[in-house]
């Protein structure tokens, strides 16, 4: 008898776990986010802990930077279409699990850092691209080193669970340029490790190296040099085959790159200081972001390649 | 959810190496990691778990207190915070240490770690042992050492056996801090492959399976050697 009820309570729960799983895939594909957010009166920001300048926190549970503030003329304009007040909830993600995250419903829009590439496209949908970051190298000022085929038989930093470190390995493949890498586990292990001098240059997306920098004790003794290794265009990220979504997305980012709302953006994030230090990262647009504030596209990273 | 294994084939860009090769590699450093650092901790735990217990009279005084110490430095200190004093902070004291490739400063790290661990568990199979025992070794003119070596740490190290087996099975899935210090172990293997390959999913799937293999390997070779050591009518050996 107690072996009986045992067995019926467990098949119920497994029952009542497998409804709820299929309510949320249910939600995930079959509702738009434009539905979900008209019936919750809700919309959930994916957004980064320390993505400075695109996307970090100042504390609290509070987010800003500059996708974060474009994402919220896109949230008014996504107020607009639904026709009623909409409240805005914040939800960290990490490079590990942005994509199921915005696959599975918990966040409706990224708003990090996020690389547009020809295999994310297969799983999510990307806005027009905002941002387009180059892969350089800092280094120590005297150093003396100005180029990456000085860099033979030398050691080189990057972070873990990044580009670059893809970058370093094809450019070792193709230049045949000998030099060890090590990895540190986050960008600021990373710094330190070429600070330390543990390593001679540390290899990453140029807004990166330049925040680092701006941070450091004396920001004069570091510089960023060397070739473009890789241009990623950096953009917002949504659930795929919602094409209302992709709408008021690419409607907002073409409407406030036209009448210079993004330009303005663009020099409060990367050209004026920013909290928490009151630094600046003094990052001018490169030619490749002013070309596509003419002409905006989503393309993904493949199509940037020389 | 849609899973999709065809990437491991894949060439990570090198022009040589598959993921499924960069993961095997990977593994191998895990187990190398977890097996140097699993010498130096019962080498070391097994000294200092039994300094601690030394009688408390005259010079091995000062030996129970070097082993209390040593204990609450190594078990007081998070793991992680270990790993940086050696690969970073202490380097930067003494810069001829940054010479010392990184995998022998984790494999030091996380063996003196995992030596209070140990130190502790061979103390309290020590001292579960009756009294009697420790003066049988006395009563028949054994010195300490002697008294220790045939009488206390044959029995001693049989109870412990299965507080050593978590103890292993735990150093297994704690090398997975090697990652921080640009080991490319299985975790670090883990976070670089799921970003280039947008298979998170997938990835950490694999590895927790590898890491679930090699555990559960070391339970069952620990169970073995505690089968095969067992002493009918001793302390420890009913079953």
């Amino acid at each position: 008898m107690n072996k009986i009820s045992t067995r019926i309570s467990a098949l119920t729960s497994a029952t009542a776990l497998a409804m709820v799983l299929a309510g949320t895939t249910g939600l995930a594909n079959a509702q738009t986010t434009l539905k979900k957010v008209q019936d919750t009166g809700e919309i959930v920001m994916g957004v980064r802990e320390s993505s400075s300048p695109l996307s970090f926190t100042t504390g609290n549970n509070q987010f800003t930077g500059y996708h974060v503030e474009l994402c919220l003329a896109i949230i008014d304009k996504i107020k607009a279409t639904v026709g009623k007040p909409i409240n805005v909830k914040y939800t960290p993600v990490t490079s590990q699990n942005r994509i199921p995250l915005t696959q599975n419903g918990t966040v409706d829009l990224e708003c990090g850092s996020t690389t547009n590439n020809a295999t994310r496209q297969k799983d999510v949908s990307f806005g027009m691209t905002t941002y387009v970051t180059e892969v350089r190298m800092a280094v120590k000022a005297k150093s003396g080193i100005t180029n990456i085929s000085q860099l033979n038989e030398k050691t080189i930093a990057t972070t873990t669970g990044t580009t670059s470190v893809q970058t370093l390995r094809k450019h070792k493949a193709a230049e045949k340029v000998n030099f060890k890498e090590v990895f540190g586990k986050d960008h600021a292990d990373s710094f330190l490790l070429m600070e330390s001098g543990r390593a001679d240059a540390f290899v990453m997306d140029d807004n990166i190296l330049a925040g680092l920098i701006a941070n450091a004790k004396d920001p004069k003794e570091f510089k960023i040099v060397g070739e473009v290794l890789s241009v990623e265009p950096i953009a917002v990220m949504f659930r795929k085959d919602d094409p209302g979504m992709k709408t008021v997305v690419d409607f907002t980012i073409r409407e406030m790159m036209n009448n210079g709302a993004l330009d303005k953006l663009y020099k409060k994030w990367f050209q004026s200081p920013i909290p928490p230090k009151n630094t600046s990262v003094n990052l001018p647009m490169g030619a490749t972001l002013k070309a596509l504030f003419k002409t905006p596209n989503d393309n993904p990273m493949e199509s940037y390649a020389k | 959810m849609h899973l999709e294994w065809g990437f491991f084939l894949r060439d990570i860009g090198d022009g040589k190496t598959s993921y499924l090769d960069w993961m095997i590699s990977a593994w191998g450093w895990t187990l190398a990691v977890a097996a140097c650092a699993w010498v130096v901790a019962l080498l070391l735990g097994s000294i200092i778990g039994t300094l601690r217990t030394l009688p408390t009279e005259g010079l091995a005084r000062w030996l129970v207190k070097f082993g209390n110490a040593w204990v609450e430095l190594f078990r007081n200190i998070p793991l992680l915070v270990q790993i940086f004093l050696w690969y970073h902070v202490i380097p930067s004291l003494y810069k001829p240490l940054q010479e010392v490739p990184s995998f022998a400063l984790v494999v030091l790290g996380l063996g003196l770690f995992t030596s209070a661990r140990v130190a502790e568990q061979v103390r309290a199979g020590i001292q579960s042992l009756p009294r009697g025992q420790r003066h049988a070794g006395m009563a028949l003119g054994l010195t300490t050492a002697q008294t220790y070596r045939f009488v206390l740490l044959p029995m001693a190290f049989r109870i412990v056996i299965p507080p050593l087996t978590s103890e292993a099975m735990n150093i297994i899935k704690n090398s997975s801090v090697a990652f921080a210090v640009s080991i490319s172990e299985l975790t670090l293997f883990a976070m670089q492959a799921q970003e280039e390959t947008s298979r998170g999913v997938e990835v950490y799937l694999a590895v927790t399976t590898l890491y679930i293999a090699t555990a559960l390997v070391v339970n069952r070779v620990m169970a073995r050697i505690e089968k095969r050591i067992r002493i009918p009518g001793t302390v420890g050996s009913e079953k």
